[in-house]
């Protein structure tokens, strides 16, 4: 099985690079299809042919393959330098990139080993799953009419009822307490705890006043007086105002 | 069939995974190693003489049940079975570097691929099929990888001693050595 080895000034062999795994492939496929001695690589033809691989396919911004191009046309130039007499000495640039080429098709038929081998274990399946199976895609829906009505309503139904603004009642209304108080210390100069409560109190309100007189005893805006323990508490002007 | 060879029989049917011989071992402390070992011989004979649709076998350094081969186009036509995914030819590579140069840092693997290994490595990490196994000591310890048990469950073999040996390749190289040097071009 021979191919047609193109010319030199003629590299048009055609790849597709997304075929190959890297420059290594597309060099040793180069080399390897066209049934060339590995160890004596016509450099020159097979790297035009490999520039213009990576060229034609619009790929040459990966640098992988960049690399490779360089190098290749590094070693060109280094063949072109005359063999010394002392031919002992001389060591072929090409020696490393066959070293890595050999290297490489080994690691290549290993791939081609452990591929066999794989497919081969993949027809016979265990219990659990060598790894998560793809979700797959839920089985068609069977339904009647009456239950496509049903699910319809059930779905208008669940609409919920517009809310533009909701009335929240507040637990303690400290402020409210203490603007009520206030007002009637304007009113008069004391009054009783339970006139401060305001009308139809909650345990709320209690608390509420409750805290809004500390807090204005505190600033002394009244005092508490209480004559007899548990007995009536009234709230008199407090000093601030009577000093004023 | 006897009752340790029932009860690694339902062991092994039950465990989604390879069962190592130690674990078997414990599901009777008063078995010995070679009763065990027996026990499986003879679990696995009558599998392969009854003519059973299982097969018991012997893979990532334990024992598993699995389907015959034979029924395979069957059971995955009828999507009771899924088969794993392919893994690219770059994953490959990577993996038959790992396999035969493992503890092997990413800058090995690299060399030898000629190409940028991250994004490999990242995927077969995820997938379980390689994993850090140490540093280096080289400049900035670099990590270095391995194969992992399920590496060798994905290709079905016991070791990795079962790979092929590099001298049984049909490329004949002994890695880093230098080939003779060519004769002058």
């Amino acid at each position: 099985m021979t191919r047609p080895v193109p010319p030199a000034d003629e590299p048009a062999f055609v790849v597709h690079l997304a075929e190959f795994s890297g420059p290594l492939d597309l060099l040793l496929t180069l080399i390897r299809d066209q049934e060339i001695d590995i160890t004596d690589i016509p450099i020159a033809r097979i790297a035009d042919q490999f520039i213009a691989a990576i060229h034609d396919l619009g790929l040459n911004q990966a640098a992988d393959y960049l690399d490779m191009a360089a190098r290749l046309l590094r070693i060109k130039a280094q063949m072109l330098l005359p063999i010394p007499a002392d031919a002992e000495a001389w060591e072929d640039p090409r020696a490393e990139l066959v070293r890595r080429l050999l290297e490489y098709e080994q690691i290549r038929e290993i791939v081609g080993w452990l591929v066999e081998r794989a497919t081969l274990r993949a027809d016979r399946f265990s219990r659990g799953w060598i790894e998560e199976a793809p979700e797959r895609p839920a089985a068609p829906v069977h339904l009647d009419l009456a239950s496509l009505l049903q699910a319809v309503d059930d779905v208008i139904r669940g609409i919920p009822q517009p809310v533009l603004h909701r009335v929240v009642p507040r637990p303690l209304d400290v402020e409210g307490a203490t603007r009520r108080i206030e007002a009637l210390l304007v009113e008069r100069d004391r009054f009783e705890f339970r006139e401060a409560l305001g009308a139809d109190y909650t345990i709320g309100d209690v608390i509420s006043t409750l805290l809004a007189i500390l807090e204005l005893a505190r600033v002394g805006r009244l005092q508490l007086v209480q004559d007899l323990p548990f007995g009536r508490m009234d709230l008199c002007r407090g000093p601030v105002d009577q000093a004023a | 069939m006897d009752r340790l060879t029932r009860l690694l029989e339902a062991a092994l049917f039950a465990a989604s995974r390879p069962v190592t011989l130690e674990e078997l071992q414990r599901l009777d402390p008063e078995a010995t190693p070679d009763e065990v070992r027996a026990s499986l011989t003879a679990l696995r004979l009558r599998y392969d003489e009854g003519g059973h649709g299982v097969e018991l076998a012997e893979l990532a350094d334990g024992w598993q049940i699995l389907s015959r081969p034979d029924l395979a186009d069957q059971l995955a036509l009828a999507q009771l079975v899924e088969r794993p995914r392919r893994l690219s030819t770059a994953a490959m590579e990577t993996l038959a570097v790992i396999a035969y140069r493992q503890p092997v840092g990413r800058a090995e693997i690299e060399e030898i691929r000629g190409v940028a290994a991250d994004g490999v490595l990242r995927l077969l990490q995820e997938r379980g099929l390689a994993a850090v196994v140490g540093r280096g000591e080289g400049l900035g310890r670099p990590l270095l990888y391995g194969t992992t048990p399920l590496f060798l469950e994905l290709l079905g073999l016991k070791t990795t001693a079962e790979l092929p040996r590099l001298d049984e390749l049909a490329v004949a190289l002994t890695p880093l050595v230098a080939p003779e040097p060519a004769e002058g071009a």
